[in-house]
């Protein structure tokens, strides 16, 4: 791909803008929020917890106090305000069982991180230096940090005053929703007929960090008419609200701008413990508070993603009909409950059955405490659970049925005649072509040629095996219709809410709910307007982050950006050009009917008389000259409300070299054909693309939270906690097709997780796939060299295992093809 | 706590200041100077979002003392555009959408810039290699190494001068 830069033509939309914000962005003018410095302003230091759960039986700060340059020192029961706790906005139960969440402990933590006492000093330094003089002395009690153990009969419990370590269960049941038959059923009758097969297994997903490079940092200025907050977050619309709930603050006192933000991934998609109390000392000391936290900090303490065990039974005829799933999830909810934390699992509900046509579906959540950080969203947020499950389910079935996991697919996906398709999960897919991004995916890859060789390699037992890992996915983003959400009792709703401001100079500025943070929206919007309107590209401004620009707002997370974000845009577009139209027919003394919009100007049909929509936003500047009863403004609000969700698709595919002699895993192809509908900038779409595709493949090889058996969080810095590098990761080879959404004008879809959501999957097939002679039928994520280097010990080769039909070939079940992997997930998986 | 004064040269102007000896180059860029196109990214020196060019070399300015660098020359991010034009792979970043959230990019670009001074015709896995020490979470790295096998086509490293080069 070459980045266009074309200064001809006027078409925006679809065209590889180079990117508006990237000027200061590589020159270093820029405003990440620890970069503020505001006169008298104090810094924060905290001092955390080393244990994950226990009772602070003593806290001597007198030394802290005494430290050179520190103004106070704060613990729990002294910081007035931290005891309130911080909300969850998502109960998905009229009985969940939710903590109270203190920004303070208390006097008991409850995970290894949580803050005990605050110091603020003149300098972030001293504030630290104060910290290391904090004596704090904890009363060690029983941790649980094993989900199945946390709901096991006696477990300790991480908050007595539940009674209990499960948050919630949540059920979604086809048969019940009438929109499929009673999956148990389906699995009874599978049981005992010799034309299907019943496919259990249980899968584990790790815990992540979001690990965005810029650490969170929150500055509080008290020093105004409004509390000015400036905080590292993708949600300032909900950081101001949330902050005036629970400090008491009014509202309209407290105005909150995420100035630049350095990456979130769903790990600034939150209402901070920082936050708060960076407020509360502000306002105690009525001078401006700085807090930065430093990578650990971030690492044990800024909210964890996944973690997730998963229990699945997948029924099919064996022709490779599948005829029911049902999943049972117990999900990690860690020691707290955060803004969307127990609805995190629950997104991922209607995404198990993904493209294929199951008859019958149940989806069993139970949520459980632990001492460990509180998960949360992290880029893809309960769906990269279902996608990785469910494809995984079909390489299984496909395995032993003897099938090639394409054809597997193929028989059971939703044809593209079908749309728009009802699942039996209740989704309305509008929209997909799941045979084009396959073929034209396979075509890419070689799919067939790469088979071939890896059927040679197995017949000569090569050290080094070649493993072909699938991926069909499709997932449910643009969050979302509000009448959704609130069926789904989440307390907010899903519409964003867009301004265009028509300057007295013809130039354009946007303001958009949508608080953006390396997602390119300033550029992309931008097209769209221009095109919208006929002013230049560069005519155009983008506003956002700001509650006091973009008073309303329900910023950015999940891939709902352009998809409602920017719909919202184009409705008050069209709004500046109904405003203006009379305006203009009144300076051109002709009917509103006898004028026509394009190229940025209003002409009178079949004549030469125009006027530029510039010059109208002067005359309502000047309005000398304005019609009778008409306001002397062209500006424009606009709210959009999505009806559906947005529904990409794509087929990825990844060829992984396999040293079985070294556990070495090496990709040396990956390819992917992504469906989003249609494109306003592919530049920004392939950006997209690789970095989620990064992620992704990152669960699958490298990254996992892990603690010891006292709860520490052994992987709390970039050493333990392995991002990869350039170096780890492969050249990706990406394409397109275009369905075009049929739930929004544009026709676009959303992009920000699909490579996370798709890419897992993919990796952990391939590399069982070229373990399958083993009789390997999993590997736990990550797959280290360890790990995959142990799973193969003391196991036999059988190359005749793993062998398949081709994909246009009989789909018959082969039986004894397949090895006897009844339970492999348990004993013959790597762990 | 004592302090010892240090003269050194930070994008092309001449300081001299009274530091803390444990203080970071990176906090006395930030800090002293205003230097906050530099950026701190973690506390183990493993991200290398502070990369700067100490003496014409990147350097992770979280792993040097202020006063290590006493007469030495500093170039940041903020001084590798030279006279109003961008430097090759500043541009080359720009053009090939290398950056994101941007965060990692000052770093990132001045690693880039002495990967190409040590070899101006990189291959694809001698790029990914030299960028190692870097961390970026946005691009999963593809257009990063785009852009530098640009910025080496272009001739990046040929006007480097000391102070890592501008074009």
């Amino acid at each position: 791909m070459t980045a266009v830069d074309e200064t001809t033509g006027t078409k925006e939309f679809g065209r590889s803008r180079l990117r508006k914000e990237d000027a200061r962005l590589i020159t270093g003018r820029t405003r990440w929020t620890d970069n503020i410095v505001l006169p008298g302003m104090l810094h924060l230091a905290m001092v955390r917890s080393p244990v994950a759960h226990g009772t602070v039986s003593s806290i001597d700060t007198s030394a802290a106090r005494s430290s050179p340059g520190v103004v106070g020192v704060w613990t729990g029961p002294e910081l007035a305000g931290s005891e309130v706790g911080l909300p969850c906005a998502w109960p998905i139960t009229p009985d969940m069982k939710a903590p109270t969440h203190p920004a303070v402990a208390q006097g008991t933590v409850r995970f290894a991180g949580e803050i005990v006492a605050v110091i603020a000093a003149r300098s972030a330094a001293a504030a630290r230096d104060a910290a290391d003089q904090v004596v704090v002395d904890y009363d060690d009690l029983p941790v649980v940090l094993d989900m199945e153990a946390a709901l096991a009969d006696g477990s300790p419990l991480v908050h007595p005053d539940l009674g209990t370590n499960e948050n919630a269960t949540w059920i979604f049941d086809s048969a019940g929703a009438g929109t499929g038959t009673d999956v148990e059923g389906v699995i009874e009758s599978a049981r005992s007929d010799a034309d299907s097969i019943v496919v259990e297994r249980r899968y584990r997903q790790q815990r992540l960090v979001p690990a965005f490079m810029e650490p969170r940092s929150t500055v509080v200025d008290p020093t105004g008419e409004q509390f000015s907050v400036w905080s590292a977050t993708q949600v300032p619309h909900f950081v101001k609200i949330f902050m005036a709930l629970v400090s008491g603050v009014s509202e309209s006192k407290i105005r909150v701008i995420a100035p630049d933000v350095g990456g979130g991934f769903g790990g600034k998609l939150q209402f901070t413990p920082e936050e708060l109390i960076t407020f509360l000392v502000a306002r105690l000391l009525g001078k401006p508070v700085k807090y930065t936290e430093t990578r650990t900090e971030s690492i044990q303490a800024a909210h964890h993603g996944r973690d997730q065990i998963q229990k699945l039974t997948l029924t099919a005829k064996r022709d490779g009909t599948v005829t029911g799933l049902k999943v049972e999830l117990l999900a990690d909810m860690g020691a707290y409950l955060g803004l969307v934390t127990p609805g995190v699992p629950i997104l991922g509900a209607f995404m198990f059955n993904s493209i294929y046509k199951f008859p019958a579906y149940k989806f069993v959540c139970t949520n459980v405490f632990t001492n460990k950080t509180w998960t949360d969203a992290y880029r893809g947020a309960g769906r990269p659970e279902a996608t990785f499950a469910i494809e995984r389910l079909m390489d299984t079935l496909a395995h032993e049925l003897g099938m090639d996991p394409l054809a597997v697919r193929e028989k059971n996906w939703i044809r593209n005649d079908e749309f728009p398709f009802t699942t039996v999960a209740g989704m309305t897919y509008d929209s997909g072509n799941y045979e084009a991004a396959t073929s034209r995916a396979v075509e890419l890859f070689d799919y067939e040629g790469l088979r071939r060789e890896q059927a040679e390699r197995r017949a000569r037992r090569d050290p080094v095996q070649l493993g072909i890992g699938i991926s069909t996915f499709t997932e449910m983003c643009g969050l979302a219709p509000s009448r959704v959400l609130g069926a789904l009792s989440y307390v907010g709703g899903g519409w964003e809410a867009a301004a265009i401001r028509m300057l007295p100079t013809g130039k354009v500025e946007v303001l958009t709910g949508a608080s953006g943070h390396g997602q390119g929206h300033e550029t992309a919007f931008s097209q769209i307007v221009a095109d919208q309107l006929g002013v230049p590209f560069e005519d155009v401004e983008v506003l956002h982050g700001d509650t006091q620009v973009t008073p309303r707002g329900l910023d950015t997370y999940g891939s709902r950006s352009l998809v409602v974000g920017g719909i919202a845009i184009t409705k008050a577009a069209e709004k500046v050009l109904e405003k203006a139209k009379p305006i203009a027919a009144h300076l051109l003394e002709a009917s509103v009917d006898d004028l026509e919009f394009a190229d940025g100007k209003f002409t009178v049909k079949g004549t030469d008389k125009s006027k530029a929509l510039a010059e109208i936003a002067f005359a309502v500047f000047d309005a000398h000259n304005m019609p009778d009863g008409v306001e002397p403004s062209i500006d424009a609000d606009a709210t959009f409300d999505p009806d559906n969700f947005s529904f990409p698709h794509g087929t990825h595919l990844c060829a992984m070299d396999v040293d079985t002699e070294t556990g070495e895993t090496t990709i040396r192809k990956y390819v992917c054909v992504d469906d989003i509908g249609t494109v306003v900038n592919p530049l920004i779409v392939e950006g997209q693309v690789h970095g989620g595709l990064a992620q992704g493949i990152a669960q699958a090889m490298f990254e996992d939270a892990r603690h010891d058996e006292s709860g520490t969080l052994t992987t709390a810095t970039f050493v333990d906690y392995t991002l990869p590098t350039a170096a780890d990761l492969p050249h990706f080879d990406t394409d397109r097709t275009v369905s075009p959404a049929t739930s929004n004008s544009l026709g676009v879809k959303g992009v920000g997780e699909a490579g996370t959501i798709a890419s897992t999957p993919a990796v952990v097939n391939a590399v069982v796939d070229a373990l399958r002679p083993w009789g390997i039928d999993d590997v736990e994520m990550p797959m280290t060299s360890q790990r995959v280097w142990k799973s193969v010990q003391g196991r036999e080769f059988d190359p005749s295992v793993g062998a398949r039909d081709s994909r246009d070939g009989d789909h018959e079940a082969a039986p004894g093809n397949g090895a006897p992997l009844w339970g492999a997930g348990e004993s013959g998986g790597a762990q | 706590m004592g302090t010892r004064r240090i003269s050194v040269t930070v994008d092309g102007v001449a300081y001299s200041d009274d530091v803390e000896p444990r203080t970071l180059l990176v906090h006395y860029l930030r800090e002293r100077l205003g230097k906050t196109g530099t950026v701190v990214g973690c506390d183990t020196s493993n991200c290398g979002a502070c990369t700067v060019h100490l003496d014409g070399r990147s350097v992770k300015s979280c792993a040097v003392l202020a006063v290590q660098v006493d007469g030495g020359e500093v170039t940041t991010i903020e001084g590798l555009a030279s006279g109003g034009e961008l430097h090759p792979v500043q541009k080359a970043f720009h053009e090939h959408h290398a950056l994101q959230c941007g965060f990692c990019t000052p770093g990132m670009i001045m690693q880039a810039c002495d990967l190409l001074k040590d070899n101006p015709n990189p291959s694809e896995q001698q790029i990914r290699e030299g960028i190692e020490g870097n961390l970026c979470r946005c691009t999963g790295y593809q257009n990063i190494v785009r852009a530098i096998e640009a910025a080496a086509r272009a001739g990046a490293e040929a006007p480097a001068g000391a102070g890592g080069g501008a074009a």
